[in-house]
């Protein structure tokens, strides 16, 4: 087993102390570690999952609009940044696994290490919709 | 493979009586088989290194550098062989976001140092380590990222049959809830793992290190258990904090317990030999 590049151990070891949630790829988009406010979102706990492809969980939340329309995964700011590793925001609502409704924005924005591009973080902003 | 150190304190070169038997020279560790010559790091250690070396030419030298810390370069401007004309000498260090040879020439050149590096009577080539597997000699070289302010790396080097690594300014416990965790998630790990010889930091006690998280270090005990995690075969304490005395060094590794693997404590001369 190889261990993973400093900038992603770093990253984790920061959003570890966050009480925000936080998720982080690699560069293809599988995730290889959410925090603990990301547990409440996602509704499930990184100890029991481990990393998951982005196959999976990448129809975790069905997002949708302020209608109730799905959002195409290529308009979600993660699959922004992957595709054109850029920072991206936008803000939707999701179904967590406990099929709980959230209004978040999400922030994301490329890991980049003096090695190059090594994957992204997302950040999901709860958000009460009136205010938006 | 010889393994030879030259320098084994951490931080500032000592001079006191209370520090000569484990030695005063910042880090300078060479790694020698047949005409191969790695020397890892270049702190005042390389300087009796260099004056050796212009009695035993030609060799293959290449200096691999893990960071750009004063006390890791500091020996540079004097090692002797760079100022022989003739000789082909490489240097080899981390990334970063401008050459590794015009952040090298921050400290050589004025006001730091008189002598610049084209000033060099020797063939001097520079190269930024690569982090894909590569060979010098008969050496194979893999070079990683560890934790430790600013780009720094660790090296794994081997001949084939032996294997050391080299991770003299590394803190694997920084801001890990748990240490040490999963391995995946260790900074240094994939270089350690299993090797013959893990020369590792271990700077301060437990008790120093509370009130210096974040400089870049590593405890006796972390030192130790991320030795364990990566079932090294033999740890030698490295990068003796500049404070310690011998006396201070000699009773902080009587107090360690017994581990599954050789702990030694890296003393300035000694070596040690591998297939």
């Amino acid at each position: 087993m190889n261990s993973h590049e400093i900038e992603i151990i770093l990253s984790r070891q920061w959003a570890d102390y966050l009480s925000i949630p936080v998720f982080i790829t690699d560069p293809k988009g599988n995730l290889i570690f959410y925090n603990e406010p990301a547990e409440e979102i996602l509704g499930r706990r990184f100890e029991d999952t481990g990393p998951m492809p982005v196959s999976e969980w990448s129809t975790i939340f069905n997002p949708e609009d302020e209608h109730g329309a799905a959002i195409p995964p290529d308009d979600l700011p993660l699959v922004k940044t992957l595709g054109t590793q850029q920072p991206a925001t936008g803000s939707f609502w999701i179904h967590s696994l406990e099929d709980e409704r959230h209004f978040l924005t999400v922030t994301s924005f490329p890991i980049v290490g003096v090695s190059g591009y090594l994957g992204a973080i997302a950040i999901f902003w709860k958000n009460d919709p009136d205010e938006n | 493979m010889k393994i030879s150190y030259w320098g084994t304190r951490g931080s500032i070169a000592t001079i006191t009586h209370q520090t000569q038997f484990y030695g005063g020279h910042t880090p300078c560790v060479a790694v020698g088989q047949g005409n191969d010559l790695l020397i890892l790091d270049a702190g005042s250690g390389i300087i009796q290194l260099g004056d050796l070396l212009l009695t035993r030419r030609p060799l293959n030298i290449h200096i691999l550098l893990t960071h750009l810390h004063m006390d890791h370069i500091q020996g540079l401007g004097f090692f002797k062989p760079f100022f022989q004309p003739g000789l082909t000498l490489h240097i080899w260090g981390p990334q970063g976001n401008s050459p590794l040879k015009q952040r090298l020439n921050r400290y050589l050149s004025p006001p730091l140092f008189p002598v610049r590096i084209r000033d060099f009577d020797c063939k001097l080539e520079i190269f930024e380590t690569p982090l894909e597997a590569f060979e010098i000699g008969t050496f194979q070289i893999q070079a990683r990222h560890i934790c430790h302010p600013g780009p720094t790396l660790g090296y794994r080097v081997t001949n084939g049959t032996s294997t050391l690594a080299y991770l003299p300014d590394h803190e694997p416990a920084l801001g890990a809830r748990a240490f040490p965790g999963d391995p995946e998630w260790t900074s240094g790990y994939s270089l350690a793992r299993e090797v013959d010889v893990l020369i590792h930091d271990a700077q301060f006690t437990e008790e120093e290190y509370r009130e210096r998280q974040g400089w870049g270090h590593s405890s006796y005990e972390q030192a130790i258990k991320f030795a364990r995690l990566a079932q090294v075969k033999r740890l030698e304490l490295f990068h003796h904090d500049p404070k310690h005395t011998d006396e201070q060094l000699d009773a902080l590794f009587a107090s360690i317990e017994p581990q599954p693997f050789e702990i030694h404590l890296a003393r300035e001369g000694n070596s040690i030999e591998l297939p």
